[in-house]
Formats: C-alpha cells, sequence, structure tokens
C-alpha cells in the first residue's frame, strides 16, 4: 500500500507538488499529465529519491523519509532511461549486480541471472556488453534487472517512451502478468488498458482520480 | 575492459581471474626488461599462441593492437630514424606485446570476475578507511560509461553537424559536458534505486 497525505514538494524553490492525498491499495496505478506536472516527482516520492517537503509518503507501512533504504528493497524502480540503469558493463553482469548482497551461492545467482533473462529474450546477449543492445532490449534488461529481485511494488516512469510499439507492446504484457503492485507514470495511454485505477496530475495536483477510461477522457479534455 | 569479453570455455577463460592479472604483471615486467629484437619476438609468437589457445579468433586479437596501431607505427618510424633498426622493432614489439597481453586478459575475463578479485586484494585498504567494494563499483561504472559518453559526444557531434555548425570546441564541449553530468546525476539515482546507498 501506498499512502500519500498532503504532500508537498518544493525543487529549486518551486512548488512541484502542491498537496497530494491518496492512499493507493490497487494493484495497477497509472499517472497521467502534461510535462513538467510532477508525474516523475509523484513517482521518485516512493520509493525515497524524493522526500516531501511537507507533508508524509508512506510505503508498506514505513515512512519514505525514515526507512528508504529499506522501502527500496522491497519497492524497485525503472527509469526511462536504461543507459543510467545499468551500472554493470555486461548483461549478465548488471542482473547479477541486483543479487549482490542475496547472500546466495555464486552458483544460485548465475542460475536465477539465466533464467530472468531466459524470461525476457536476453538469454542470448547474457555475456553482450550492455551498450551493444538496442534501446528496447535494454529496457528489457534494466527490467531484468529489478524483477530479479521479487520486488512487492515495482515502480515505473515513463517504461515506454523510448520503445518502438513493438516494444512497447512486449512491456505492456510484462506488466499485465506481473502478480505485483505497480505505479506507472506514462504518456503511453495504451499502456493503461486494464489498470485499476489512473491520476491524472496537472500542475502538481491530482485533478482527476478514476477508472482508466474516465480519467484518460477527463485528461483529454484538459490537453484540448 | 570495455565488456570486451568474450563467452569461450578454454583454459585461459577458466584461470581465476586474479591468476590472469597477476601473470600479466609478471608477463609485462620480463617483456619491458627484455632488449633483443629476438627475444621479443619470441615473447610475440607466445602471445600469439596464446590467443590460439584462448579460441577468441584473429578478428578479436586484432581488435585488442587495433587501437594503437598508428602509435606503433610512429614510435617504429622515430625510432627506425633517431635510433637503430634493431632497436626500432625491440621497442615497438614491447608496446605491441604488453598491450596484447592486456587484451588477452580482457577477452578471456569478466569485468566482475576482475572486480571481485579487486574486492579482495584491496580489502587491506579497509583498514585505511578505503570501502573496496565502493571501489571496484566506482571501476565497473567507469567501464559502463565510456560507451554511454562517447554515444553522447556522436549524438551531440550529430545534431550540431544537422544545425550546420561548425566544429567549435565550446560547442562540443559544453553539451557534452551537461550530458555527461546528467548522465552522473541519474546513475547515482539510479544506485540509490537499486539500494547501493545504504551498503
Ligand atoms: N531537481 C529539480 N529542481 C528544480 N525543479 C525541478 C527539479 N526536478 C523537477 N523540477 C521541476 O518540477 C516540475 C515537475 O517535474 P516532473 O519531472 O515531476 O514532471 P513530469 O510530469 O514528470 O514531466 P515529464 O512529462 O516531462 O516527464 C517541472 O516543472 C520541473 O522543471
Ligand atoms: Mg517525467
Amino acid at each position: 500500500m501506498i499512502e500519500f497525505s498532503d504532500v508537498r514538494v518544493r525543487l529549486g524553490g518551486r512548488e512541484v507538488l502542491r498537496g497530494i492525498t491518496a492512499t493507493l491499495r490497487e494493484r495497477r496505478v497509472g499517472v497521467v499529465g502534461a510535462n513538467g506536472s510532477g508525474k516523475s516527482t509523484l513517482a521518485r516520492l516512493v520509493n525515497g529519491l524524493v522526500t516531501p517537503t511537507e507533508g508524509a509518503v508512506t510505503v508498506l507501512g514505513m515512512d519514505t523519509r525514515r526507512q528508504a533504504a529499506k522501502i527500496r528493497r522491497r519497492v524497485g524502480f525503472v527509469f526511462t532511461d536504461p543507459d543510467a540503469q545499468i551500472v554493470m558493463p555486461t548483461v549478465a553482469e548488471d542482473v547479477a549486480f541486483s543479487l549482490r548482497r542475496s547472500g546466495l551461492p555464486a552458483a544460485e545467482i548465475e542460475r536465477r541471472v539465466r533464467r530472468a533473462l531466459a524470461e525476457h529474450g536476453l538469454q542470448d546477449h547474457a555475456d553482450h556488453p550492455a551498450h551493444q543492445l538496442s534501446g528496447g532490449q535494454k529496457q528489457l534488461l534494466a527490467l531484468c534487472s529489478v524483477l530479479v529481485l521479487d520486488p512487492d511494488i515495482l515502480v515505473m516512469d515513463e517504461p515506454t517512451t523510448l520503445l518502438d510499439l513493438r516494444h512497447s507492446r512486449h512491456v505492456a504484457e510484462i506488466l499485465r502478468a506481473l502478480p505485483q503492485r505497480i505505479l506507472v507514470a506514462t504518456h503511453d495511454l495504451d499502456l493503461l488498458a486494464g489498470f485499476d485505477r489512473v491520476l491524472v496530475v496537472d500542475e502538481g495536483r491530482v485533478v482527476a482520480d478514476d477508472e482508466p477510461e474516465q480519467a484518460i477522457r477527463h485528461y483529454r479534455k484538459l490537453m484540448a | 575492459m570495455t565488456g570486451a569479453y568474450i563467452p569461450g570455455d578454454s583454459v585461459l577463460h577458466r584461470l581465476p581471474a586474479g591468476a590472469k592479472l597477476a601473470g600479466l604483471l609478471a608477463c609485462c615486467t620480463v617483456v619491458v626488461l627484455l632488449s633483443s629484437p629476438w627475444a621479443l619476438a619470441g615473447a610475440a609468437a607466445v602471445v600469439a599462441a596464446l590467443y590460439a589457445v584462448s579460441g577468441v579468433g584473429a578478428a578479436a586479437a586484432w581488435a585488442q593492437v587495433r587501437p594503437v596501431r598508428w602509435f606503433a607505427l610512429a614510435l617504429f618510424a622515430m625510432q627506425f630514424l633517431l635510433a637503430t633498426p634493431a632497436q626500432a622493432v625491440a621497442t615497438t614489439l614491447r608496446v605491441v606485446v604488453a598491450v596484447a597481453l592486456a587484451g588477452l586478459v580482457t577477452v578471456t575475463t569478466r569485468t566482475s570476475a576482475v572486480m571481485a578479485c579487486l574486492e579482495r586484494v584491496l580489502s587491506p585498504l579497509r583498514l585505511a578507511g578505503v570501502d573496496p567494494v565502493r571501489l571496484s563499483l566506482l571501476l565497473s561504472l567507469a567501464v559502463r560509461s565510456v560507451p554511454v559518453v562517447s554515444g553522447l559526444a556522436t549524438r551531440v557531434r550529430e545534431a550540431q553537424r544537422a544545425r550546420g555548425v561548425e566544429w567549435s570546441v565550446r560547442a562540443f564541449g559544453v553539451p557534452l559536458v551537461v550530458g555527461a553530468l546528467r548522465h552522473a546525476d541519474t546513475l547515482g539515482e539510479a544506485l540509490a534505486a537499486r539500494g547501493f546507498d545504504d551498503e
């Protein structure tokens, strides 16, 4: 469960979020809004990359301000640009990096890495340099490196923005099949089909909070 | 170590990273001490044989020494003119053999194995307050950032060409530095998100 209580965030002297209150119990929650409306900031709040200037964010019963490290162990985060989050030179090593503190024996880590890569069709690239992957494959690798830890919550900030239609659909399918709770900030409205709840953010406020269809209709009107 | 590892099953692949690094150090020392062109030619033959043992193929071997080809050529020409032909051969071979040896370790060893080895070797530094895990992560990040930043440089250059900007250090340098800093920033966030800051 993710709970925002009257959250305000000021960044560089600007009020980026102005009083967000919401309790997210649904399994799949989307966040849409114009450029600069505060979607990324909202997403970052969930694992404590951004902390509220006022108010509080509680995730799985923990305050993001005090227990960010603990929260991050259970909340996976996928960024828009996979180049920024792939930290190891080769594909398999990057996935293994996630498991470095699992305490598992090397052989077991290796087995889990291979399995995770196979699940996302990356098995033939295991020992390739990450920079040789296509943009879509890099995003799959980023996702793979997060999912191998089996997080309770997955937060994604525009995961499909750099992807072509086929890779976007692939990511959408993966999301649909995931048992985890998901919070996705996106401009890709197709991604939100089948979601349980969509928040529309505008100028740092939630201006609509509804089932996807109604929320998206509201968003389209807002953008018209 | 730019992620140039080539998977394989040769003896060289299976040797522990520490043994290979120590061997590299020892071999390079020997190569530096050798002065006869014949001895160095012998060393070159040994290195070629090692490449054959590794089974990575001739193309991969060439890729290791290719970056120094012009340097080697210039070095040879200079020594040829300023010293003796024998010295020119010896000096050039020395450089090429050392680079080829380093390359051989690179293509047969995963970066993660090198890092794990470094972590062990550097662990006494803990006493001096240095965290070897952080240090080895830093090295991995540096390796990983080379292609990212060079990709960035290509994009900046292309964008400028598309806009008809003439070559200028400033027009190239500023966006590159800004881009590199932004990359460093997001990388830091990504590390935090992947749970590294609490170690
Ligand atoms: N570190 C920062 N310092 C100052 N201002 C910031 C900072 N980060 C974000 N902002 C500002 O906060 C506002 C909201 O940013 P945010 O990235 O959350 O928007 P967004 O909805 O994700 O936009 P986009 O759709 O373009 O990704 C923007 O106006 C942005 O300029
Ligand atoms: Mg954003």
